[in-house]
């Protein structure tokens, strides 16, 4: 829509701005990318998210939007075209509920094994790996995509598995996305990124990977004191 | 619409099974409630088979088809019967419903429950300082509006209510009452509780509360 004015506040190692991104690329909206600094948060990003302080925030003409599923949902009513969830119901509430699944689910597992110790973070992996096991049971063979022939909102609000678990497997040393146990997910994962517009917003990975490992360098470090 | 199979598979204390009961009920959608026992007796098939994931209710079945998690059922109901939307209509209203819906789901009943499971007094100081912290940003974000969802009683209101039946419990435990800490809050929790939607489909606080006494006996906490 002419006149808008989008704003997309972000950290460029955080999965939850990059599906935001992603979002907002494939309905080709235009924004304007400010970079946080997380040790350092901005006098802005602390006015727009009291509550959490947390990126991603959408800013649409000054009105600030938090969570980013919650944004994606926002983008996908605010501009029509090209529309991320399906149409009918039953299907809405699946993605929704498969995309709900993942956050609920992987995310704390990840962030448990990333400050485990080396004999509990096997047990995590396995629970882990369980999680990503019951999501590729909701994937069907016969479609590329979630959303079937093109991207749609449950490939991006999950895509980022896709290059986090990998690095993850290389810095803690376990076994995430078994391509023999889950091969439909490797599939899955391996198509939506080579997407061109989902491609091109990934970070490099070897500075995400450094990132991470730095991070949890650090942890290990204290724990060993 | 023609006549639609709904079906809800529901636990009397559950205040999610709540929640889809008062919204079907804004509605005027006809039912049929499935009760499943109670939280310590074995799952019933149809529950397992419906929800395979969590196996958990509410479970929503309509035509047999199964929707699960309870504001995720409270999305579907707005957008299958759109009639006396329970959603704001513009997209900015929807986000902040949806912002507050996640905030809520995170907190209150897992802050509740370590209310009532606490043991020690240190425990229970600190458990009623966390709780009332998210009655306060709840509180704020109320402010002088009668419902959540405005001048009209919607989705995050619909979301909270149901977890205001196991307040008096909170209370009772956590040595504290709503009224005196937020009277704005507890103003709303008495004019939801007006709406004939609301006092039908909410189990009394007085069930729960015993409920919740006969849980502590259970955990050894008294």
């Amino acid at each position: 829509m002419a006149g808008d004015k989008v704003k997309l506040l972000g950290f460029w190692g955080s999965p939850f701005a990059l599906r935001v991104e992603w979002a907002l690329r494939l309905k080709g909206v235009e924004y304007e990318y400010v970079e946080e600094d997380l040790s350092n948060k901005s006098p802005m990003l602390l006015q727009y998210n009291p509550l959490y302080k947390k990126v991603p925030v959408l800013v649409h003409n000054g009105k600030p939007i938090m969570e980013s599923l919650v944004i994606i949902e926002y983008i996908d009513e605010t501009w029509k075209n090209r529309p991320l969830l399906p149409i009918d119901p039953f299907e809405r509430a699946t993605s929704r509920f498969w995309a709900k699944f993942v956050d609920d689910k992987f995310v704390p597992l990840i962030i448990k094994m990333s400050s485990s110790t080396r004999e509990q973070k096997d047990k995590v992996a396995e629970e882990a790996r369980e999680v990503l096991k019951t999501l590729e049971s909701s994937l069907n063979q016969n479609k590329p995509f979630y959303g079937g022939k093109i991207l749609g909102f449950m490939d991006i609000a999950v895509a980022w598995i896709g290059i986090w678990a990998p690095m993850l497997e290389k810095i803690i040393d376990i076994k995430l996305l078994d391509e023999e146990y889950m091969p439909l997910l490797n599939t899955w994962f391996r198509d939506v990124l080579e997407v061109l517009v989902i491609k091109e917003c990934i970070p490099p990975l070897d500075k995400l990977l450094a990132h991470y490992k730095d991070y949890y360098d650090r942890f290990m470090a204290t724990k060993s004191n | 619409m023609g006549k639609d199979d709904v079906k809800l598979l529901s636990m009397w204390a559950s205040p999610f099974c709540m929640r889809v009961k008062v919204a079907l009920a804004e509605k005027d959608v006809a039912y049929e409630e499935i009760l499943e026992s109670d939280l310590m007796g074995a799952k019933t098939e149809l529950l397992i088979k419906s929800n395979p994931v969590h196996k958990q209710v509410p479970v929503l079945l309509h035509d047999d088809k199964p929707v699960v998690e309870s504001t995720n059922i409270l999305t579907y109901i707005d957008e299958v019967w759109p009639a006396k939307p329970l959603l704001p209509a513009c997209a900015y209203g929807k986000s902040r419903a949806r912002f507050w819906a996640d905030y809520i789901d995170r907190k209150v009943f897992p802050a509740g429950r370590n209310v009532w499971t606490a043991k020690e007094d240190d425990q229970v100081e600190s458990a009623r300082k966390e709780f009332l912290d998210i009655l306060m940003y709840l509180d704020g974000t109320l402010g002088e509006q009668d419902y959540f969802n405005g001048d009209t009683f919607g989705f995050v209101d619909i979301l909270l209510i149901g977890l205001t039946s196991w307040f008096p419990a909170f209370e009772k435990y956590g040595g504290f009452k709503v009224e005196d800490e937020y009277p704005k809050l507890a103003a709303w929790i008495t004019r939801s509780y007006a709406r004939e939607t609301v006092s039908e489909s909410l189990t009394s606080p007085e069930k729960i509360t015993n409920f919740v006494g006969m849980m502590r006996q259970m955990y050894g906490i008294e």
